[in-house]
């Protein structure tokens, strides 16, 4: 069946970890944001998958199932955040929302 | 070369070079609409890792639901104007950090996967596994998945009580 290693798998999912560390880092746009949080976090699935495939257990699939709820809660309460600090401020760049800093 | 090496080698190269355009692009709406590559290569990742119904939960819950969040998100505050990236010397520095932190982090990642003893069980036959993950649910991990709900819940009152205009 599956010829292919497990490395490339998860070094597949490290290298779409790095990529979505670059944004987090750099980018200024808060959606931008989210989306690179998204990334990582498709990767940290399939790291999660590939285990649980080679492994030969399903318990490893379940976990993948909770940070999916989880993706899904953040990026709710994020958008109506980002909803709100548009609202609010007119912009949505993260290193204007520094009200709180003088 | 054969079959499942070609389709490890497309859903790879899909899923990095959407990647990489969600990050770099300087228009926004091409980031959204790569992140849906990016979504379909990692499902069709899933489903050749023999996982079938999380390759379907992936499409379901981030093409159906996040990505459209996301793109309503960037229709409503798209107005703004400027550059997306720092400037001057705050923004250099910025860069070079973030440099830095990504060249750690890829060097930490990658020893880390290759250098590591993982163990590999030894049934890796293909079967089905929605009445495993159904199982695994309604017994061991019950308690996760109510809190799961729970959890999910407040979220969303929470976000459309944050979200919604003051009357």
């Amino acid at each position: 069946m599956n010829e292919i290693p497990q490395g490339y798998y998860l070094l597949l999912a490290g290298v779409l970890f790095t990529i979505g560390t670059i944004g987090v880092l750099t980018r200024r746009n808060a959606i931008i944001i989210f989306m690179s949080i998204e990334l990582m976090l498709n990767s940290v699935n399939l790291t999660l998958v590939a285990f649980s495939s080679f492994f030969g257990d399903s318990s490893g699939q379940i976990f993948v199932f909770f940070v999916m709820a989880i993706a899904a809660a953040e990026a709710a309460v994020g958008l109506a955040i980002v909803l709100a600090l548009f609202r609010l401020k007119k912009t949505i760049y993260v290193d204007e929302a520094n009200i709180l800093k003088y | 070369m054969d079959l499942f090496e070609i389709i490890f080698y497309f859903f790879a190269a899909i899923v990095l070079v959407s990647a990489l355009v969600v990050v770099l692009s300087k228009n926004i709406m091409y980031s959204a609409f790569s992140l849906l590559f990016t979504f379909f290569g990692v499902a069709g990742l899933f489903v050749l890792l023999n996982a079938d119904f999380v390759g379907i939960t992936q499409i379901m819950v981030y093409v159906g639901g996040i990505l459209v969040l996301i793109i309503f998100g960037v229709m409503i505050t798209t107005k703004v104007t400027g550059v997306d990236i720092k400037e001057g010397i705050s923004g250099k520095l910025q860069y070079a950090g973030a440099g830095i932190i990504t060249l750690l982090t890829a060097i930490f990642l990658s020893l880390m996967f290759i250098n590591g003893k993982w163990i590999t069980g030894s049934s890796t036959d293909v079967h089905a596994t929605i009445h495993q993950i159904g199982t695994l649910l309604m017994t061991k991990y019950i308690l996760a998945f109510e809190a799961a709900a729970i959890l999910l819940l407040i979220a969303f009152i929470g976000a459309a009580l944050i979200g919604r205009r003051k009357a």
